[in-house]
């Protein structure tokens, strides 16, 4: 294994700027891995090798002609498949976009170009982010390093498979649920999902407007800082993003003191459902984050074990809407109907949607476009937005007693591709633990916190914040990673086994 | 479709006393789209005026055109609204193969203008018209069908779209039942419907062009056994774009349903479409296949809270309301109650104000507006407006009367001409060579040669027949090919005659 592959962003950009090693090769290095084990993980729907290099090659030569570089310029990034790269295939792992290529970039796409970062390529995803294990891909599913019979979690398997395999340092992910943060618990990496708001949306394909974000998968809390910075800040295109300053995450994770901290750990997400191993490392961590000096609080937020209904009751009535655009009008897949010699436009929309769209999409759409239909309208829209502010509230009166609330991530370590996909309500409960802070459009990070003794796969642990809060997320997590590494001896994602190479 | 004989009009509203309901929606002249910054410029080449946001590509996110809200703002004060503190816009879902997300983004339960009232005059009376609410949407793009003999896609081979017009602002204007009409309920639409035309043209929000689309009226009606029953059941006719349209439709379908109601039967609650050539509506969407749209707030967009102090600011720009300003030109142009009606109704009031600026008596320019051009532009079934003769222009020709170069007839001449696109008048006048002789020499010798020609008619002037002088002058004039001032050869007449 190329040693460049295993080093963090950070420790990569220092390389660069010392002149060590140019960002070319540390590009082809990972080129060259996702070359030798992506056939196997699957980790990637497009790779883009030579807009990767181009790139790579131009932050060299203006590294060399002593221009004043962004702090991650040259440092190859992996884009979920569900952000808008111009003149990149986008699919959202669906067939419906098969062969789209989008005219325009996503905002992320366009400050991580910006920035200087080279794009690999797309990694893959449930289709429309519709899922817990990336099996839900229309193009195959993506496998988890640590065992590839395992699911990497999901939607956004493919970027935390990437960063967890060293196919790419960085990634970006996109959460509407929890499909940053439950994905890289799985796969023992971090993942954040900033405030809502905090990162443009503007060219990330939505999948539920209200609940979607993009943020960072990396390997280390100061890699997900830099690249948190990178990409966060307002937006003029995106409405909804919010015009303040981005929080200071970057100096919280250098200024990492825990000492009068107070920490919530939220009653209702923890116990029935939850498995001994993750508990367990829990529990470890509550003690390490004791040892700092913070102070653990027991929360109680009734209205959480409300959540799930409420998020899929929200969740899909946004995205029967978000979903109807295809169509086959303008883009993507066109499916003429069997057996009708001149189809009416209707029929085409029909055809095409009938073919393009997976079972779970249609499940959805199906759902939202019930909850939201005359006569059901109050009964499930209208009371999963009562609902949804009452878990608002929940989190504000939490948040007048404590800093910060932790639990674990997702309740279970990763599990055998194919073990839930026919048991939606299963699959959903995936997300138990990480779907009331998007609901609350408050922040959110995973980070692992060690290997379940039951099956030696590594667990997570959640850390949640007010919103625009996000440095109390890196403050936290950065001393509990110091403490974890040093228990460790090393990262986590060492103790994973070797990823045979194709040749 | 069984072929009845409708009852008349007339019979109708002695029978039935009909409701409207008027839904107006204004396209904004903003120059760009309502969440985007494409350009809202009307006749460009399909497909031109497009971006990620309003062609609904993947990805793409709306973000609200200020100045199409501060439209907004201005209209709803205009009709005495209330305006929201906090509104929101909401999506409304179907799919449509000219909308490019398959759902509309409006406003539904949260508008941002709401119970407001204006009022309309009709032969001296003063109708007030209830505003039940005036909300922002986004216009969709056109379906251009094509290879079938209607131009419907009913029979068409294949259909063409165009975006450009996709995310155009609207603003729909709602009234709240109109009723105490009774059989000039026509009228008081047309009338609504003109004079909210008026009020959008004097705000200066919108070309209010119905021709083009800019302007667009759905005309609900329904019938009554007497003003104290309670609603009949309703139609929503749609496709009515222009001012004579409104009238007629309503007509034809307070006609229709009196027809069905006098039958025994029951009026189908449906969206009917007008048929200008026919004169007839037909059934749209029936109550099976109606739709529904799913509404729920937009996510893409967060609330509008237009302050209260952009609110007063907005307020202190707006114009002078029609009915006041009205009567400040009646005033000024000393113009009779019937005079002022008759060129309010044909939309000649800012045509004419334009006329007199450009320095003609406020008379003279009524005659041409209300009279020869107002007929021209109805035989040509255009907007007074629309007619390609400026208001400068028409003072012009009139300087040109006045100053004895032209007499009416002449002037008309000079009218075709510019109409006709030849010119200015000057250049028209010049070119048609259509100048008045006031060659007193010329005209002499004409005259003498008419009374030479015509010694019975002479003879009777001699006499004292004044009169009979209008046969002489006929006789000149057409011996001078119409370019002599009448007046002048009457004189010279006369003076000949020893009168």
């Amino acid at each position: 294994m190329n040693e460049l592959i295993t080093r963090s962003a950070a420790e990569l950009a220092e390389l660069l700027a010392a002149g060590e090693v140019s960002s070319v090769e540390v590009t082809q290095a990972h080129l060259d891995r996702i070359a030798a084990v992506d056939g196997a993980v699957h980790a990637f729907l497009q790779v883009d090798a030579e807009g990767a290099l181009r790139t790579a090659a131009d932050v060299d030569a203006r590294r060399a002609a002593g221009e004043t570089l962004a702090p991650l310029a040259g440092i190859p990034i992996a884009v979920k498949d569900v952000l808008a790269t111009k003149g990149i295939p986008t699919t959202c792992g669906s067939k419906i976009l098969e062969g789209w290529v989008p005219p325009y970039d996503a905002t992320v796409v366009k400050r991580l170009k910006e920035a200087g970062l080279p794009i690999l390529g797309k990694t893959n995803m449930d289709e429309f982010a519709m899922g817990s294990s990336t099996e839900h891909s229309a193009y195959g599913p993506t496998r988890n390093p640590w065992d590839l019979d395992r699911i990497p979690g999901g939607s956004g398997g493919g970027s935390a498979a990437a960063v967890a395999g060293y196919l790419a340092p960085l990634a970006i992910g996109t959460d509407t649920g929890g499909s940053i943060r439950q994905p890289s618990a799985v796969t023992g990496t971090i993942g954040v999902k900033p405030t809502y708001g905090g990162v443009s949306r503007y060219g990330l394909i939505a999948l539920a407007s209200s609940l979607d974000q993009a943020g960072p998968v990396t390997r280390t809390i100061l890699d997900a800082a830099l690249l948190h910075e990178t990409i966060a800040g307002h937006d003029p295109c995106d409405s909804t993003s919010i015009d303040a300053p981005v929080p200071p995450v970057l100096e919280a994770v250098r200024n990492a003191d825990l000492s009068g901290l107070r920490v919530g750990v939220v009653t209702e997400l923890r116990g029935e459902g939850y498995q001994p191993g993750i508990e367990a490392r829990f529990d470890d961590a509550l003690k390490l984050l004791t040892s700092a000096g913070a102070e653990i609080v027991e929360v109680s937020c009734p209205h959480f074990v409300y959540g799930l209904a409420t998020y899929y009751l929200i969740l899909p009535s946004e995205a029967s809407s978000n979903l109807a655009k295809f169509d086959a009008m303008r883009y993507g897949l066109r499916v003429l109907p069997d057996g009708i010699s001149e189809p009416t436009a209707e029929q085409v929309m029909a055809a095409t949607r009938e073919a393009g769209f997976g079972p779970e999409v249609k499940r959805r759409i199906i759902l939202g476009t019930y909850a939201l239909s005359s006569g059901y309208w109050d009964a499930y829209y209208g009371s999963a937005q009562k609902v949804r502010t009452l878990i608002r509230r929940d989190f504000d009166a939490a948040y007048e007693k404590v800093d910060v609330l932790v639990s674990p991530t997702a309740p279970t370590t990763a599990f055998p591709i194919g073990a839930k996909v026919d048991d939606p309500l299963a699959m959903y409960l995936n997300d138990i633990a990480t779907i009331p802070a998007s609901l609350a459009g408050m922040p959110g990070l995973s980070l692992p916190s060690g290997l379940a003794d039951e099956d030696g796969l590594p667990a997570g642990i959640q850390v949640l914040a007010p919103a625009m809060a996000d440095d109390r997320l890196y403050r936290v997590a950065a001393a509990l990673e110091s403490m974890l590494l040093e228990q460790w001896g090393g990262p986590l994602l060492s103790q994973a086994p070797e990823l045979e190479v194709a040749r | 479709m069984t072929v009845t004989t409708l009852v008349s009009y007339d019979d109708a509203v002695a029978q039935f006393d009909p409701v409207l309901g008027l839904e107006v929606h204004v396209e904004l002249n903003t120059v760009s789209k309502m969440f985007c910054g494409c350009s809202t410029e009307f006749g460009a080449e399909p497909n031109t005026q497009v971006c990620p946001v309003c062609l609904g590509l993947p990805g793409a996110l709306p973000v609200a055109n200020e100045s199409a809200v501060e439209a907004a703002i201005r209209i709803g004060l205009a009709l005495n609204c209330s305006i929201a503190e906090w509104c929101r816009f909401a999506r409304k879902n179907y799919f449509y193969p000219d909308m490019p997300k398959n759902f509309q983004t409006s406003q539904y339960d949260e508008p941002i203008a709401f119970d407001g009232w204006t009022e309309v005059e009709l032969d001296g009376e003063t109708y007030r018209i209830e505003i039940e609410r005036a909300h922002m949407e986004e216009d969709t793009g056109k379906s251009l069908h094509v290879g079938g003999a209607t131009g419907r896609i009913h029979g068409a081979e294949r259909s063409l779209l165009d975006y450009n017009r996709a995310g155009v602002p609207l603003i729909e204007i709602v009234t709240k039942p109109i009723e105490g009409t009774g059989a000039k309920a026509p009228e008081v639409a047309r009338a609504y419907v003109t004079h909210l035309r008026e009020l959008m043209a004097a705000l200066g929000v919108s070309d209010v062009r119905m021709e083009q689309g800019s302007l667009r009226c759905d005309a609900n009606v329904s019938l009554r056994p007497d003003a104290q029953s309670e609603y009949g059941l309703r139609t929503e006719t749609k496709n009515v774009n222009s001012l004579r349209s409104v009238e007629r439709a309503l007509r034809y379908e307070i006609c229709r349903q009196a027809t069905v109601l006098a039958d025994g039967g029951r009026v189908t609650q449906e969206t009917r479409h007008w048929h200008e050539d026919t004169g007839v509506t037909t059934p749209g969407r029936s109550k099976e296949e109606a739709e529904d749209y799913r509404y729920f707030p937009e996510p893409d967009l967060v609330p509008i809270a237009p302050s209260r102090e952009w609110v007063d600011e907005l307020r202190a720009t707006l114009p002078e309301p029609p009915a006041v300003r009205r009567a400040r030109l009646q005033e000024a142009w000393g113009f009779s109650d019937l005079e002022m009606r008759d060129a309010a109704g044909a939309g000649a009031l800012p045509l004419i104000e334009a006329t007199v600026e450009a320095g003609a008596a406020p008379q003279a320019a009524r005659k041409w507006w209300s009279g020869e051009l107002a007929r021209r532009a109805h035989a040509d079934g255009v907007e007074l407006a629309e007619l390609s003769i400026t208001p400068a222009e028409v003072a012009q020709i009139q300087a040109m009367i006045d100053a004895g170069r032209l007499n009416d007839k002449l002037a008309r001449q000079v009218i075709d001409g510019v109409l006709a696109d030849e010119g200015s008048p000057d250049e028209v006048v010049t070119a048609r060579g259509l100048e008045v002789v006031s060659d007193d020499a010329a005209l002499g010798a004409a005259v003498d040669q008419a009374i030479a020609d015509n010694p019975d008619v002479a003879d009777k002037i001699r006499s004292g027949k004044v009169a009979a002088a209008g046969a002489l002058i006929g006789v000149v004039m057409k011996q001078m090919r119409g370019q002599a001032d009448a007046a002048r050869v009457r004189e010279l007449i006369l003076e000949r005659l020893g009168q």
